[in-house]
């Protein structure tokens, strides 16, 4: 019973340890903002610092707790961006209470990136390995593809719909376009603060342990372990991978409403959207340990940041980016550089616990 | 009426009968034995039996309930759990949590509870635990309960799966080779542990083994299978004397 | 008429990628990894060609064979610095962010070197082509060469793969590492060679992918590498016929989407195919089914 105490305690503790960081962090950066030593642009970093930490949480969800690779995540952040965005902006005079409604298009931006994971998951989570991959990036790109053909319109008859254009929508003279294709959404309230993006998080990260830490999230586990050992011991194989698809769907849902609510100005492109935001995303969870949550938040926190520190360099900033990306990688992965550190250092049963 | 009773269960794979004509009865409490050369068919008989391939034809019977062609998670909530011949486990997770997939349809919370760690969670995580750790008592594996299920030695690895398997509450236990690559101390010690599992948990027992010891020291009845067909069946002692069962294994 | 005109073109585009989905699947079915860099080796070699064509004033001919030495090369050179080490690592997840961080340092490589702004590139082909039909069909010089090559491509692997000594060697390293090894297959070399005729492949891929649409940056590989290697999954990844039948597949429906349904939602297309054929198949057109061994 003593040791079983111990256990606990030891995964709380180690919950407890990444709260700590995270609140600890917001405190710093949030006392030197109010005290002006830092500078705009960093400050302007902050919300993107946020969406970026929960991108990465949710993805290891879908990567390192189920084991199994999608590089679509950005879609999913797509689809909580332009449904909340939406909201916003026909809701910008109707609701003036800030709060209540980025609250509301929160719910509505999670809800619909969840309905999406459940959609596209039940598909998906049929296919295996780098199959399955391809197919997710495959679904990533329809989804930013067809938000740049989606025009909708709201005159005194309601909504009007077209992939075409604007002309299409057949609008009164009192229309207004809200979703205007490949020019996407204008006027998107900005809602989103760093305070918003921090209890963000930390309710990502009290879903996310949590649920870890259940009877479900260990099913999920055993499916990433072994998938046969798991249905012989009666394990709803569908049921689980389609539950952490879709929370982990809700959760970049909910990155993406942070996104969209940081700018007046939302489109769908490559960079935001496309699947280099999801690779971008991947790398976080690969850099940072697969599985490992904490480790997320500080490579999403630190590859966020090391461009914009390296930008004195200005040219070769992202060829330094590149370097060490493919340096950092040879160190933690390459077997060679493992025995050469197990040999020389004592990093190696530290880093064991850390991939756990 | 017998617990498992199968009768003429066959499968093919492109053209090759692997199992043929394949009739067992196994009475509850029984210590049953599937042995035969390799390549014999044996787990593919397993593999029909917990639903991993459907059967050509012939019918299974578990306790009465017609199970023949069901999925494999079906299957194991109707009461059949197994061990495998290559060991899996779920190695990243802890010897307990091993023990506690296993628990997963027997002990229920819903996954907000979960998440919001309501009291249902609390105590039913408390009962998974407490029942968790017995099984482990019993296959002497509670001091490693808080290692990876990767980082035990081999002869553990077999009894944590066989805990596992017990934690599904099965009606009936199939073991796959269980006694395969321990030395004979090892043997020794788990041909106790399984008289044990069949009296106090009053288990159902089919096993594979190719030790002779083993299968000599604790089946009470034995199906010996060769090339998919079965070559004797019959009480331990008859079988094991039967001159077509020596000559399949040790050849002309 | 035009239905045929945009059916040569999709053959065209589609042998393009199938040009580089035959490197993609080649390396794919011996190293068993994603190279997202891949891409990026087809802007470098059609940077190569263009830098020997106008500022070194080689002939196309001489200067596509630079770009496949030079392309080559680097294959070699990624291979051996950033994937090999990575080749027995606990997961393989991480030699695919390797690639991935190779494919940022080639792009960067070349945003330093040879700048933002696109190059008009210049068609390696001077042949006008074919007018058919009294010029109501016209078929473009780069048009038929590039179909032309694939074929030849595709013909020549078929033959090295399953005729010659280092092709079955090849095979043998793809179905199993160790049992290669054993059998006294350098294993090192023959994913070194893997990976160069790989390479050698991206770069006349990027010659005639850039000779047929002129313009050329930094990115212009990415998303024809993204595109070869849907082909390649497509078709079935790991086979050479299975990745020529993709690439073709894919630029015809590519192009007929663009054509008949709308230039925005190509790609969209494309994708929807992928998802469509991998629910029915899920390994591909001509993938080989593989049954987990309980």
């Amino acid at each position: 019973m003593t040791s079983m105490l111990k256990k606990m305690n030891k995964n709380t503790k180690s919950n407890l340890i990444t709260y700590g960081i995270v609140i600890a962090a917001f405190i710093i950066m949030q006392t030197l903002i109010s005290t002006g030593s830092i500078s705009s642009l960093l400050e302007g970093l902050m919300v993107p610092l946020c969406y970026y930490v929960i991108l990465a949480v949710s993805l290891n969800l879908v990567v390192g707790i189920l084991g199994e690779l999608s590089l679509g995540h950005a879609g999913f952040m797509c689809v909580g961006a332009f449904s909340s965005a939406f909201f916003s902006k026909c809701m910008r005079d109707v609701i003036t209470v800030e709060p209540l409604r980025f609250l509301l298009a929160l719910l509505i931006g999670v809800l619909v990136a969840a309905v999406f994971g459940i959609l596209i998951g039940i598909p998906v989570l049929r296919l295996k390995g780098d199959y399955l991959a391809i197919v997710t990036l495959a679904f990533g790109e329809i989804i930013k593809n067809l938000v740049n053909v989606l025009y909708i319109g709201k005159d005194s008859n309601g909504f009007h719909f077209s992939t075409k254009d604007v002309m299409a929508l057949n609008m009164e003279a009192d229309g207004t376009v809200i979703v205007n294709g490949p020019q996407g959404i204008t006027g998107t309230p900005k809602d989103a603060t760093f305070f918003i993006g921090f209890i963000l998080i930390l309710i990502t990260l009290f879903i996310v342990t949590n649920l870890i830490n259940s009877r479900d999230g260990r099913a999920i586990m055993s499916i990433r372990d072994n998938r046969i050992a798991a249905e012989s011991v009666g394990i709803n194989i569908t049921k689980y991978k389609l539950m952490a698809f879709t929370i982990s769907a809700a959760l970049a849902g909910a990155a993406g409403v942070l996104y969209a609510h940081n700018l007046s100005t939302l489109t769908a492109n490559t960079n935001n959207f496309g699947y280099n935001q999801s690779i971008m995303i991947l790398v976080f969870v690969v850099l940072g340990g697969i599985g490992s949550i904490r480790g997320s938040i500080i490579a999403a926190v630190v590859l966020t940041l090391l461009p914009e520190m390296l930008r004195g360099l200005s040219d070769y900033r992202m060829l330094i980016y590149a370097i060490v990306l493919i340096v950092m990688m040879l160190f933690n992965w390459a077997p060679k550089a493992i025995e050469w550190r197990e040999k020389y250092f004592k990093f190696g049963r530290k880093k064991k616990e850390a991939v756990k | 009426m017998a617990l498992l009773d199968v009768k003429n269960l066959g499968i093919s794979f492109g053209g090759l009968r692997a199992v043929n004509a394949f009739d067992i009865s196994i009475e509850k409490e029984e210590l049953y034995g599937l042995i035969g050369p390799n390549g014999a068919g044996k787990t593919t008989v397993f593999n029909l039996l917990t639903g991993v391939y459907k059967p050509d034809s012939g019918k299974i019977l578990l306790d009465g309930q017609d199970i023949t062609g069901k999925k494999t998670i079906d299957i194991s909530k109707a009461g059949v759990a197994r061990t495998f011949q290559n060991i899996r486990l779920f190695k990243k997770l802890s010897v307990l949590d091993n023990v506690k997939v296993g628990l997963h349809n027997k002990h229920h919370y819903s996954t907000f509870e979960g998440i919001l760690r309501l009291p249902g969670y609390r105590w039913v995580e408390r009962e998974m635990n407490e029942r968790a750790m017995e099984l482990l008592k019993v296959f002497n594996l509670e001091d490693a309960a808080h290692v990876d299920a990767a980082n035990l030695p081999y002869g553990q690895q077999r009894r944590l799966e066989i805990a596992r398997a017990l934690a599904t509450e099965p009606k009936l236990l199939l073991l796959d080779e269980p006694a395969a690559g321990m030395n004979p101390n090892e043997t020794g010690e788990l041909m106790d542990m399984i008289r044990l599992v069949r009296d106090n948990f009053h288990m159902t027992i089919l096993l594979i083994e190719h030790d002779m010891k083993l299968v000599s020291g604790i089946c009470e009845r034995l199906t010996v299978l060769n090339f998919g067909e079965i070559l004797a069946q019959g009480k331990t002692a008859e079988v094991l004397n039967d001159p077509q069962v020596i000559t399949a294994y040790l050849g002309e | 008429m035009s239905f045929i005109s945009y059916l040569i073109n999709g053959l065209s585009l589609g042998s393009v990628y199938a040009i580089i989905a035959l490197g993609y699947t080649m390396v794919y079915g011996i190293a068993k990894m994603l190279n997202f860099a891949h891409g990026d080796v087809i802007m470098i070699g059609a940077y190569t060609s263009f830098i020997a064509m106008t500022q070194a004033g080689f002939s196309p001919a001489v200067s596509v064979i630079i770009a496949v030495c030079v392309c080559t090369v680097l294959g070699i050179v990624i291979e051996r610095i950033a994937y090999k080490p990575l080749r027995n690592a606990s997961s393989s997840l991480a030699v695919l962010i390797t690639a991935i961080g190779v494919s940022y340092l080639l792009q960067n490589i070349a945003l330093l070197v040879f700048g933002e702004n696109a190059k008009t590139f210049q068609s390696v082909i001077k042949w006008k082509g074919v007018s058919l039909a009294d010029g109501k069909l016209n078929i473009s010089g780069e048009t038929i060469v590039t179909i032309a090559v694939c074929l030849i491509i595709m013909v020549v692997l078929m033959i090295f793969v399953q005729k010659t000594k280092p092709g079955q060697a090849m095979r043998a390293v793809s179905e199993d590492k160790g049992a290669a090894q054993l059998m006294g297959i350098n294993v090192n070399a023959t994913i070194a060679l893997t990976f160069a005729i790989g390479s050698a492949l991206a770069a006349v891929a990027g010659v005639m992918y850039c000779s047929a649409y002129p313009t050329l940056s930094p990115y212009t590989g990415s998303m024809p590498g993204i595109k070869a290697f849907v082909a390649a999954v497509f078709g079935g990844i790991g086979s050479i016929p299975g990745a020529f039948i993709g690439g073709l597949l894919l630029g015809v429906i590519e192009i007929f989407g663009k054509a008949y349904i709308s230039s925005l939602l190509a790609d969209a297309i494309v994708f929807a195919v992928l998802i469509i054929v991998l629910l029915v198949k899920p390994t591909g057109l001509l993938g080989k089914k593989i049954q987990e061994k309980v």
